[in-house]
């Protein structure tokens, strides 16, 4: 018999549009605003945390809708984030160290829900509120931090062989420049370094006594590599700090990193955190040298002129100490007498390095200097940004004792500068400098609106398809609207399900789109069939069955070419189009099983498999 | 319900001449808009600064202005967005303030200089190398899709009419960006996006319209090639008409509804796909007739039963 699906592909239909609609169902719940309280280095959080907060909310009279202790975790949820960023700061500034307080979106899912993998789908920052910044390093810094480094190796490695040499330098061309005095040392110092860096390209100038050491595309790939990754780490960690539980850093293509911060409304903070992309390096100030005489003009060479934040000059010498590669942690809190101060561990060679550097200038002023990385508008020739450097003091203070692996700066007029430092200092141990290079903020509010209004555009886009398939194609048009129906439910739970697809306003836009082109499916087969009724001979049976047939390869060919166009929108797509491309490809799958496989279920079972004089089409 | 009962075969071809020139015209004015107008490429594509601010109550364009003139920030664009207490401040980079600080600065001043309670509604900020890539990027994607589409149409069809559909892409996305360039809309990245999903639509459309004439050319053994595309175009009128109809009313829910982020991307589509319903008629169809479209081109070399290996696909 025509027509008639077998009860286990119905059924299987009716199983995966269930399915579809029970994943989709924890959107209808949605998210709750919460703030998020844990321990910090063995800090356990219990009921007593629980108990103070409860009470420090209350004081200020916070409304919350729920507050619990769970795997050593305090969550409070709340019903709007005016009141959760009241809160958090509240709770912020009373817990006191050795608690993070975090800000986050946690989902609103019922227990039996949240068992079997429920989930509501994730909003993009346009939708949820929030901040995202994409930065680039400075590849070309961190090549030359590297040649640096290399440079002193160079020098190391010569003096322990007894190769005497002239100087080692940056090439004026491409690479370093050792200079030697004659020919023997220049070859041996050949042999020695080619072996020991085979990561180099080693090229004798005899005329000029000059090997000269470039590092190979390899090397500079494993530079680059490093830079980028090193740099995702110490954001990483730098983005704890901003305060958000669930914040997403990214490494994009070669040179950027995306960094995500939803719920984040003071984006000068986040900036400023973020964009403490500097290095710190301890010099001694040059008590030697004229101040007055500096200011017209002479500086003493081996001396700089610095500027602190409020404008003082200071002349600084030119020779690093310690580079801020070296520290570890820094950190502030108060010393014996309640003073601000600031405690710096160093790693064992940077601890070495100091200690010898600070034996023999004990009571003399030491300056840490702040050196910051500004873009400028200027492009070098491979297109990237050149950044132009800041130098500034950010503490003068004299040195006590000989310094080890582990010292402390006092002398800070606030704990909050004292902090400031502590995360400067922090900050300083990049290895090459980054910047924001792009940054969207979206306000709750307006991520509310973006929400409704897209929402109603679904609505009211899908109200008029559903109209208008109902009157022109009557019963056969509203089978095509229970398509579209389970159409939806299926994206919303196809997208609630993969963990990495965000719902934003232009996938909203997408869902819209897919809703409108979704029907053309049934448009096909629906034309279709009307053609073969009125072919003369055929029955209503034969109609329906040619009908699906012959629309089945068009409607294959013409969806997979859009679908050629939402993957290669994918590919290159960022954040919110790459959203809309997500929506479109997963509504054009989806709509593909419901237009042909669900409506022929219906089709079958209401109209198949028995003798008819006419269809209502 | 019937809105279009074609009985007779409408003879679409005879009129190819006329809408070949009314194409040629289209694009060459749209050429000549894109070259004289240029694209009002948005933030996305040029960098600099764009604040969204919410007053309390209706704003006042002329006191925003003057605040900002008199803290330096005279070169910016005011302008109301949406509602009559939105404000869009756009800002082009600057030298003398750290580019990604710029917002925050002329929310500050803004909030001091107006004294109302004013509510951060977005920042955008797009530094000039990132507006560089992206550009490059959209540019590379169109290419990209425009490519691998040409490339499926040639093996699922046939070249002709592969290269009649993507030159009816092409006419298509032309247009678009004509209609930018001549209004001067902003054209950002998910406009970009819509034209990428015009793409995709006009493909649709050209794609049922061609596999109509494949169909035709093998089944009617007589007849001109011009009568059987006739015939297809016919055949395939009522399903363009009332496809366009449910999708143009889609885009129109999304044009009232979407608010003013979505505009110019429910824009360019509600226009795509205008123009892409009226070049899968035309442009696809005359192009593959003027290359020779003929019957032995779609002889498949090996006959098989129609519709035998879609039989196993099916439900």
């Amino acid at each position: 018999m025509l027509n008639k699906y077998p009860l286990w592909k119905t059924l299987m239909v009716l199983f995966i549009v269930a399915i579809g609609a029970l994943y989709a169902l924890p959107n209808k719940y949605g998210e709750d605003p919460a703030v998020q309280i844990s321990g910090l280095r063995g800090v356990e959080v219990s009921a007593q945390t629980l108990d103070s907060v409860k009470s420090v909310l209350d004081e200020q009279n916070i409304s919350y809708l729920s507050m619990a202790l769970d795997e050593g975790q305090v969550l409070i949820r709340f019903s709007d984030t005016d009141q959760q960023l009241k809160a958090r700061d509240l709770i912020d500034e009373s817990i006191g160290d050795g608690y993070s307080v975090a800000i986050n979106l946690t989902p609103a899912t019922p227990d039996w829900l949240a068992s079997i993998g429920g989930s509501p789908m994730k909003l993009g920052l346009d939708l949820s509120g929030g901040v995202s910044f994409l930065m680039e390093v400075n590849m070309s810094e961190a090549i030359a931090k590297a040649e640096k480094s290399l440079i002193d190796d160079f020098r190391a490695n010569l003096r322990s062989e007894k190769i005497r040499y002239r100087t080692v330098k940056k090439s004026s061309v491409d690479g370093i420049d050792i200079v030697f005095r004659n020919v023997e040392d220049l070859a041996a110092a050949e042999s020695f370094l080619s072996d020991k860096n085979r990561d180099l390209l080693f090229t004798e100038n005899e005329e000029t006594l000059t090997l000269n050491a470039i590092m190979t595309e390899q090397k500079l790939k494993e530079t680059r590599e490093y830079a980028l990754q090193q740099n995702i780490t110490i954001i990483r960690n730098r983005v704890n700090e901003i305060g958000v539980a669930e914040p997403l850093v990214q490494r994009q293509g070669q040179k950027h990193i995306v960094i995500e911060l939803p719920g984040i409304q003071d984006t000068s903070k986040a900036k400023e955190i973020l964009n403490a992309t500097a290095t710190i390096e301890f010099r001694m100030v040059d008590q030697d040298g004229d101040l007055s005489s500096a200011l017209n003009g002479r500086v003493p060479a081996s001396s700089q002129l610095l500027y602190e934040r409020d404008g003082r000059p200071s002349l600084i010498k030119k020779r690093v100490m310690l580079t801020g590669d070296h520290i570890v942690d820094a950190g502030s809190s108060f010393d014996e007498n309640g003073r601000s101060q600031v405690n710096i561990s160093l790693d064992s060679a940077g601890g070495t390095k100091f200690s010898n550097a600070t034996k023999s200038n004990i009571g003399k002023p030491m300056a840490s200097v702040f050196i910051e990385y500004k873009p400028t508008n200027k492009k070098d020739a491979n297109g990237n940004t050149i950044f132009e450097k800041h130098e500034e003091i950010i503490s003068i203070a004299t040195i006590q004792a000989r310094l080890g692996k582990e010292f402390r700066i006092t002398g800070s007029d606030s704990p909050a500068e004292a902090h400031n430092l502590a995360l400067l200092l922090r900050a300083g141990a990049l290895v090459a400098p980054i910047q924001i290079v792009e940054e969207r903020a979206v306000g709750p509010s307006l991520g509310k609106e973006n929400v409704e209004l897209g929402f109603q555009a679904i609505l009211m886009g899908f109200g008029l398809v559903f109209l208008f398939m109902l009157i022109y194609y009557r019963a056969f048009g509203l089978v095509a609207n229970m398509a579209l129906l389970s159409n939806l439910v299926l994206i919303v739970g196809v997208m609630s399900l993969i963990p990495g697809a965000t719902l934003t306003l232009p996938g909203m836009a997408g869902i819209v789109l897919t809703v409108g082109m979704a029907v053309d499916a049934n448009v096909l087969i629906f034309e279709r069939i009307r053609e073969e009724l009125r072919e003369k001979g055929k029955s209503v049976q034969q109609a329906i069955h040619q009908g699906y047939d012959s629309a089945f390869s068009t409607i294959l060919d013409a969806n997979i070419t859009t679908l050629i166009a939402a993957l290669i929108l994918f590919a290159v797509g960022t954040g919110p189009i790459k959203g809309f491309a997500v929506t479109l490809s997963i509504g054009i799958l989806t709509s593909m099983f419901t237009s042909i496989v669900g409506t022929r279920a219906i089709v079958n079972a209401v109209w198949g498999g028995r003798r008819l004089e006419k269809l209502p089409i | 319900m019937q809105i279009l009962n074609l009985t007779k075969t409408v003879a679409f071809m005879k009129y190819r001449k006329f809408a070949m020139v009314l194409s040629a015209v289209l694009m060459i004015a749209s050429i000549a808009s894109l070259a004289v107008n240029k694209l009002n490429f948005g933030l996305d594509f040029t960098g600099g600064t764009l604040l969204e601010v919410g007053f309390e109550q209706a704003a006042d364009l002329t006191q925003i202005r003057q605040v900002l003139d008199e803290n330096t920030f005279d070169d910016a664009v005011v302008q109301l967005y949406g509602s009559s207490r939105d404000v869009v401040i756009r800002l082009a980079t600057r030298e003398d303030i750290k580019a990604e600080m710029l917002g925050n600065q002329v929310l500050d001043v803004l909030q001091a200089g107006t004294g109302q309670n004013i509510e951060m509604r977005r920042i955008e900020f797009v530094g000039a190398s990132v507006g560089d890539e992206l550009a490059e990027q959209g540019g590379l994607a169109m290419l990209t899709a425009l490519i691998c589409i040409l490339v499926y149409v040639a093996f699922r069809f046939e070249y002709r009419f592969a290269l009649g559909s993507v030159f009816a892409l092409f006419h298509d996305v032309l247009l678009t960006l004509g209609l930018f360039s001549f209004l001067g809309l902003e054209f950002d990245l998910t406009v970009l996006a819509a034209i990428l999903a015009v793409i995709g639509y006009s493909l649709n459309d050209t794609i049922v319209v061609s596999d109509r004439i494949r169909e035709n050319f093998r089944k009617i053994r007589d007849g001109e090639p011009e009568d059987i595309i006739d015939e297809s175009l016919t055949q395939t009128f009522s399903r363009t008409i009332i496809t366009s109809i449910t999708t143009l009313l889609v885009l129109a829910a999304l044009f009232f509804q979407g608010g003013a982020l979505i505009h110019g991307f429910a824009t360019a589509l509600l226009f795509g796909v205008f123009v892409g319903t009226y070049s899968s008629i035309y442009v696809a169809s005359s192009i593959a007739l003027a290359l020779g479209i003929s019957r032995d081109d779609l002889i498949p070399e090996v006959i098989e039963k129609e519709g035998a290996d879609q039989e196993e696909m099916m439900p």
